[in-house]
């Protein structure tokens, strides 16, 4: 069962970092019913801003972790701007307009910050430079790098510091009560332009941090990196509850587990010679034929996605159902 | 005067639904709105609140023009309102729903102040962790109530604070509205439960269909033959 707990450990990297992002899905569309498909961008900027800066510092003989931290500072303040920037820019205009408006227009947000970002950094792949030494624990037939355990612990420190910004601090208690009556909260006095601003900063920032946590675990970035990954948080949003903020927490974590499960099963599960069904010549001698391979990860989150939308379309927290996606 | 409007008029797209009103509010009066469904009573409040732009016409409000002033500007001015259905925030708890009443305030009385409201509803204090969309109709009224009263406000625009309520209910609002009258609050309060407004109120406003058609002490309308079989359910005369 090495296996089963080494892509349990591997699944809930990613699903933690899933869930940061998909955090920032759900925070917006929790607030004004939009689903901000540039948010995955946002998270690409975060990459290639913390890349960039950390590229430049690396030669110098600043320590790994203090190169890292000044990449992540860097990154933070410019996808705040970038999420300030775009609800201000393409998505407040639009706040009365038909539902249908804001979601083209988040789709050519993404576009045009995808381009962008193809015009600063170039087509070309951003390596992480080696400069993290990579410590590997044994555990329970695993191994989990040192680099797993800080994006795990990082991940749920920020869980936890939004969940208590959210549920106990005056701004969070604005923002649940914006999103749920904006009209009445503007009663109460909340400038409610302001909170929906503060939602797209706040989500812009955990979104930094995911995309330089995505970057390094992979040790690459490129202006691409953020529409599949985009993808998947939104599928994460949408199983734990689109609106939903523990949704999104859960719904991360646990598709970031299908997916691990999923690659490291898939190959065994489809070798037709398991069924007596491969060609011959391939079977021979304890041989394979499989049909789909790991390389087959991302197909997990969209099948997810789709069960989702059919079974339980209000997701796994979620209640409000209706007109709203 | 806190509160004058002047010539308001008010439209849905090409609909006026307000035709030009003038009515005021002196500080310390307790004045009623009563009128059919339809008449155009939410839309006032509404327009005084800023949620509805005026077409034409003025609203002042303690000597400032208010018009096109931003919605969440009006509570730090002490006009604040009750909405018609009482704009209770379901999913967050009763507790949490008070501290939003007093979301434009930063000072150390606000503690105090929840107290208050808890003495004055003693079933909120019971379900203040529980969230408001399970309370009964009549206690998210009270809800609603004590939730604007966190702001302190010196002027209160209630929005048919009887609304669907059973008949006990309604008299214990009522009472309530009377007591907030008698602690210094200037209160508009808009009803179509006429008879009782017109009992609180010491003056009253009739509107029909975007107009304000009468205006007078509340005795007086009491007795007025016209508002005793519109609005009173009485037989002509
Ligand atoms: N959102 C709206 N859009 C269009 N017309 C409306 C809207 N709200 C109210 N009206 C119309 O405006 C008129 C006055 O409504 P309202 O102010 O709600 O009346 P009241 O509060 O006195 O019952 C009614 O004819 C009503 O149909
Ligand atoms: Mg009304």
């Amino acid at each position: 069962m090495d296996i089963f707990v080494q892509q349990l450990v591997n699944g809930l990297t990613l699903g933690a970092v899933y869930a940061i992002v998909a955090l920032g899905y759900t925070m917006v569309y929790g607030i004004i019913q939009l689903i901000n498909f540039a948010h995955g961008e946002v998270v690409m900027i975060g990459a290639m801003v913390a890349f960039t800066v950390i590229n430049a510092l690396a030669a110098g003989s600043m320590p790994p972790l203090v190169v890292v931290l000044i990449g992540t500072a860097c990154a933070i303040p410019v996808c705040m701007l970038v999420g300030y920037a775009m609800e201000r820019m393409a998505y407040r205009p639009l706040r009365s307009a038909p539902r249908l408006a804001p979601l083209i227009t988040a789709i050519g947000v993404s576009i045009i910050l995808q381009h962008l970002a193809m015009l600063v950094w170039s087509r070309n792949v951003m390596a992480f430079p080696q400069i993290i030494p990579l410590t590997t624990y044994g555990f329970a037939g695993a191994t989990i790098t040192s680099v797993q355990l800080t994006i795990v612990g990082l991940c749920f420190a920020m869980m936890a510091g939004l969940a208590a910004l959210v549920y106990r601090t005056r701004l969070g208690t604005a923002m649940r009560a914006t999103a749920q009556n904006p009209q009445v909260a503007r009663l109460m006095g909340v400038d409610v332009n302001r909170v929906i601003a503060a939602t797209f900063i706040i989500g812009a920032g955990l979104g930094a941090v995911a995309g330089v946590m995505i970057g390094t675990y992979y040790g690459v970035a490129q202006y691409t990196m953020g529409s599949v990954l985009g993808l998947k948080a939104f599928a994460a949003a949408v199983l734990g509850g689109i609106g939903n903020i523990p949704g999104a927490m859960v719904g991360g974590l646990l598709l970031g587990v299908v997916e691990a499960l999923g690659a490291g099963y898939i190959g065994d599960l489809t070798d037709l010679c398991r069924y007596g069904l491969g060609p011959e010549e391939s079977c021979a001698d304890g041989g394979h034929f499989i049909l789909f391979g790991s390389n087959y990860q991302d197909v997990f989150a969209f099948v997810v996605l789709i069960l989702v939308l059919v079974f339980r379309p209000s997701g796994l927290l979620g209640e409000r159902v209706g007109d709203r996606a | 005067m806190l509160l004058e409007l002047k010539g308001l008029e008010v439209n849905y797209g090409g609909i006026r639904a307000v035709k030009g009103i003038d009515l005021e509010v002196r500080e310390g009066e307790l004045v009623c709105l009563i009128g059919a469904n339809g008449a155009g009573k939410s839309t006032t409040l509404r327009a005084v609140c800023g949620l509805l732009a005026a077409r034409a016409g003025s609203v002042r409000y303690a000597g400032a023009d208010i018009a096109g002033m931003p919605v969440h500007e009006l509570p730090r001015r002490g006009l604040v309102m009750v909405p018609e259905g009482r704009g209770i925030f379901g999913q967050l708890t009763v507790e949490e729903n008070l501290a939003m009443g007093a979301f434009t305030r930063s000072d150390a009385d606000i503690a105090r102040d929840l107290e208050r409201r808890y003495e004055t509803f003693p079933r909120l204090k019971e379900r203040r962790g529980q969230t408001a969309g399970t309370l009964s109709g009549g206690e998210q009224q009270m809800l609603a109530i004590g939730r604007a009263l966190m702001a302190r406000p010196k002027l209160l625009l209630l929005d048919e604070p009887s609304m669907g309520l059973a008949p006990r209910l309604v008299t214990k609002i009522f009472e309530i509205v009377r007591e907030i009258a008698a602690q210094g609050v200037t209160i508009l309060l808009v009803e179509q439960n006429a008879r009782l407004a017109l009992e609180v109120a010491s003056r009253g406003y009739v509107m029909e269909s975007g107009n304000l058609t009468l205006a007078g002490g509340s005795a007086e309308l009491l007795a007025n033959p016209k508002v005793r079989e519109a609005y009173l359910g009485e037989a002509a005369a």
